[in-house]
C-alpha cells in the first residue's frame, strides 16, 4: 500500500491508513475520499532553490521535462556541478507520481540536491526514489520541501549501501496539509556510513512527518541522525526513527537525536525513536527532547537590546542551525540557511 | 542619573523590595552590599524588566525618564546594562554575532546608523585585547562551554562594546580568580567617566579594593538600611551584616 499505488490505480483502498502502525500519525486513508484525476502537463514556475549549483533534471506534475542546462552547459550528470532534481507540482485538485531509480557507480562522489516545489492547490503528489550506492560510492542528498498548504504529498526513498558506501542526507521541510518524507536505508555491506538529518519548520495547520528506517545488516556500520523541529500555531510535526541492528551486525555505531521546539499551545509534536538491536557488540543511543524556547535566554538577549521577536527568531534559527551546519556542500548549506531564515523570520 | 524612590516589588506574590530608595548620580560608582536574600538580584532584575518581577509601588527613573514603563530592550537602548550574576549560554549564536546584533538593535532603536561588519570587528578586537581575551573565543557560541570566569569576562566585554550609560554589575567577582578579577576590574575602571554611572552588587569587600566605589549602601530586608563612603565596606567585612539584618527585621 502506498500513495503511489493509489494514484496509479485510482483505488483509495491502496492508501496507507492509521491501522498501519508506521502511518498512525499520517493517516491518508481517513483523509482522502477519492483519488483525484491525473495532473496534466504544466509550466515550470521560475528557478528552484538550488539554481546555479548544477544542471537540473526536472519533473513537472510527475512528467520528466527536459534536462535543464546550467550556465556552464552541464547537465545533471555533468562535471563539477551537483545533480539537481526538481520535483515541481503545479496543479489544481489533481494527482501525480514519479518513480526514479538512481545508481551510483563504485567510488563516485555525488551531491544530489532535491527540491519539492509546490504551486496551485489541493494536489496529491508521490515521489519514489531508489538510491543504489555501489561499493565505496558517496552521496550527499539535500532535500528542500516546499509544498502548498493544502497539498498531500509523500516522498519515499529507498537507499541501499554496498560495502564502504557513504550516505549523508539532510531533509528540510515546511510541511503541507499532510506530508510524509520517508527514507529507508539498508546496509547490507559492511563498513557503510550514514548521516541522516532533518528539520521541519511548521506553521498554521501544516503537518510534516519525517520517518527514517535504518537497517544494519553488515558489520562496522555507522548511523548518525539529528532531526530538529519547530512548530507553531496548530501545526503538527512527527518524527519516527527506527534503527535495526540485525544479528551479527557487530560493531555497529548508531546515534539518533530528535529535538523539537513547540512555540504555541496548540501545536503538536509526536516522536517515536526506536532502536531494535539483535546484535551484542554494538553502540546505540538516542535522545529526544521537546520543549519551548528558553525564556531566560530570551530575557538575556532583550537585556542586551534585542527586541523580543528578533531574539526569538535568532534563538530559533540557531536551534535549527545545528542541522544546517552539518550540510557538507557549501552552496546547498547557504541555500538551506536562506530557506530556514525566510521561514523563521516571522517568529 | 539613576533615581529610585520607595520601590516595592514582588516575585511570585512575595514582596522582596520593600520601599527601596537610591540615587546614583552621573560619574559615580555605587556599591550595594547585603546578606543573601536581601533583594540584591531582585533589584537588578526589576531595573532591567525581567518577567515575573512585579513593581507594586514606587518609581525608577534614568535621567528623569521612567524606566519601569519600558520593555527590557528599550531600557537597554536607553543605556541600561546588566552584567549577569549567571550569564546565559546561547547555543548556536557566535558571541560576535550576538553582540553585533545587540549593538545594532540598540543603535536602530536610538535612530543611529548600524555599525558595519569591519567597524564592529575593529571595535571587538580592541576591547577583547583590553580584557586580555582570546579573540577566537568570540567566534564560539556565546558562553557555551565557557568557564565561570570566562563568562564574567565576556559580560564585561559586552559592556565595553555596548558602552552603556548605566551599568549594573551583579556579583561580577564571583567565579573570578585574582588575576581575572584584576583584569575585569581594570576593564570596568576604564569605563568610569563623567557621563556614566555604575551600581556594583557584591557580597564581598574584595571587589571594592579594585573598583573603588564613591558610595556604599547596605541592602537588607528589601531596603537600603545604611549608606556611607568606601570605609563602610571595610566595616561590613569586619563586623558582618548582623546588625543590619536585625535592624531590617
Amino acid at each position: 500500500m502506498s500513495l503511489a499505488t493509489a494514484i496509479l490505480t485510482g483505488d483509495v483502498a491502496e492508501l496507507p491508513s492509521k491501522r498501519d502502525e508506521d502511518w498512525r500519525w499520517t493517516d491518508l486513508r481517513g483523509l482522502i475520499r477519492q483519488i483525484p484525476p491525473p495532473s496534466a502537463a504544466a509550466k515550470l514556475m521560475g528557478p528552484g532553490p538550488f539554481a546555479g549549483l548544477g544542471g537540473a533534471l526536472l519533473f513537472v506534475n510527475g512528467g520528466a521535462e527536459f534536462p535543464d542546462m546550467d550556465e556552464g552547459g552541464n547537465t545533471a550528470n555533468g562535471p563539477g556541478g551537483a545533480m539537481v532534481l526538481r520535483f515541481v507540482s503545479n496543479a489544481e485538485g489533481t494527482s501525480h507520481a514519479v518513480n526514479l531509480p538512481l545508481v551510483f557507480s563504485p567510488g563516485t562522489r555525488t551531491v544530489v540536491l532535491e527540491s519539492y516545489e509546490g504551486f496551485g492547490s489541493d494536489y496529491l503528489a508521490s515521489i519514489e526514489l531508489e538510491f543504489d550506492l555501489e561499493e565505496g560510492a558517496e552521496v550527499e542528498r539535500i532535500v528542500l520541501a516546499d509544498d502548498v498548504a493544502d497539498a498531500v504529498t509523500v516522498s519515499q526513498a529507498n537507499v541501499i549501501l554496498a560495502h564502504g558506501a557513504k550516505f549523508n542526507q539532510t531533509v528540510l521541510t515546511s510541511g503541507a496539509k499532510r506530508q510524509r518524507i520517508e527514507t529507508r536505508v539498508t546496509h547490507p555491506g559492511h563498513g557503510a556510513k550514514v548521516r541522516m538529518d532533518g528539520a521541519y519548520l511548521l506553521s498554521d495547520k501544516r503537518h510534516a512527518d519525517i520517518t527514517t528506517v535504518v537497517v544494519h545488516d553488515g558489520v562496522d556500520g555507522t548511523t548518525e541522525q539529528l532531526t530538529k523541529g519547530v512548530v507553531r500555531d496548530q501545526a503538527r510535526g512527527i518524527f519516527q526513527g527506527r534503527i535495526v541492528v540485525s544479528e551479527g551486525a557487530d560493531r555497529t555505531d548508531a546515534r539518533m537525536g530528535h529535538h523539537a521546539l513547540i512555540l504555541s499551545e496548540r501545536a503538536e509534536v509526536d516522536a517515536k525513536p526506536e532502536l531494535l538491536i539483535y546484535a551484542d557488540d554494538v553502540q546505540c543511543a538516542h535522545g529526544n527532547t521537546i520543549g519551548a524556547l528558553d525564556e531566560a535566554a530570551i530575557f538575556y538577549a532583550r537585556q542586551r537590546g534585542i527586541p523580543d521577536a528578533q531574539a526569538r527568531a535568532m534563538l530559533t534559527e540557531a536551534f535549527v542551525g545545528e542541522v544546517i551546519d552539518r550540510i557538507g556542500h557549501e552552496g546547498a548549506r547557504d541555500a538551506a540557511r536562506a530557506w530556514a531564515a525566510k521561514r523563521l523570520g516571522g517568529y | 542619573m539613576l533615581s529610585i524612590q520607595n520601590l516595592h516589588a514582588t516575585v511570585g506574590g512575595t514582596e522582596i523590595l520593600k520601599g527601596l530608595s537610591l540615587e546614583v548620580p552621573a560619574g559615580e560608582v555605587h556599591a550595594i552590599m547585603g546578606p543573601n536574600g536581601a533583594g540584591k538580584s531582585t533589584l537588578s532584575y526589576v531595573l532591567t524588566g525581567r518577567d515575573g518581577y512585579e513593581v507594586t509601588k514606587g518609581s525608577a527613573t534614568l535621567d528623569g525618564e521612567d524606566l519601569l514603563a519600558l520593555e527590557p530592550n528599550e531600557r537597554a537602548a536607553k543605556g541600561v546594562f546588566l552584567s549577569f550574576q549567571y550569564p546565559l549560554e546561547i547555543p548556536g549564536v557566535p558571541a560576535l554575532t550576538f553582540v553585533r546584533t545587540a549593538l545594532n538593535a540598540q543603535r536602530k532603536a536610538r535612530g543611529e546608523p548600524e555599525v558595519t561588519a569591519p567597524e564592529f570587528l575593529k571595535l571587538a578586537r580592541e576591547k577583547a585585547a583590553g580584557l586580555k581575551m582570546d579573540f577566537d573565543m568570540l567566534k564560539r557560541p556565546l558562553n557555551v562551554g565557557f568557564s565561570g570566569g570566562e563568562k564574567k569576562r565576556m559580560e564585561i566585554l559586552q559592556m565595553a562594546i555596548l558602552s552603556p550609560r548605566f551599568a549594573i554589575l551583579d556579583e561580577t567577582d564571583s567565579g573570578l580568580d585574582i588575576d581575572a578579577l584584576r583584569i575585569v576590574s581594570e576593564g570596568v575602571n576604564a569605563m568610569r567617566g563623567p557621563d556614566r554611572a555604575m551600581l556594583v552588587i557584591t557580597h564581598y569587600q574584595r571587589l571594592l579594593e579594585y573598583i573603588r566605589p564613591d558610595r556604599v549602601h547596605v541592602l537588607a530586608g528589601g531596603r537600603i538600611v545604611a549608606s556611607g563612603g568606601p570605609e563602610l565596606a571595610l566595616e561590613l567585612e569586619r563586623e558582618g551584616y548582623d546588625k543590619y539584618a536585625r535592624a531590617a527585621a
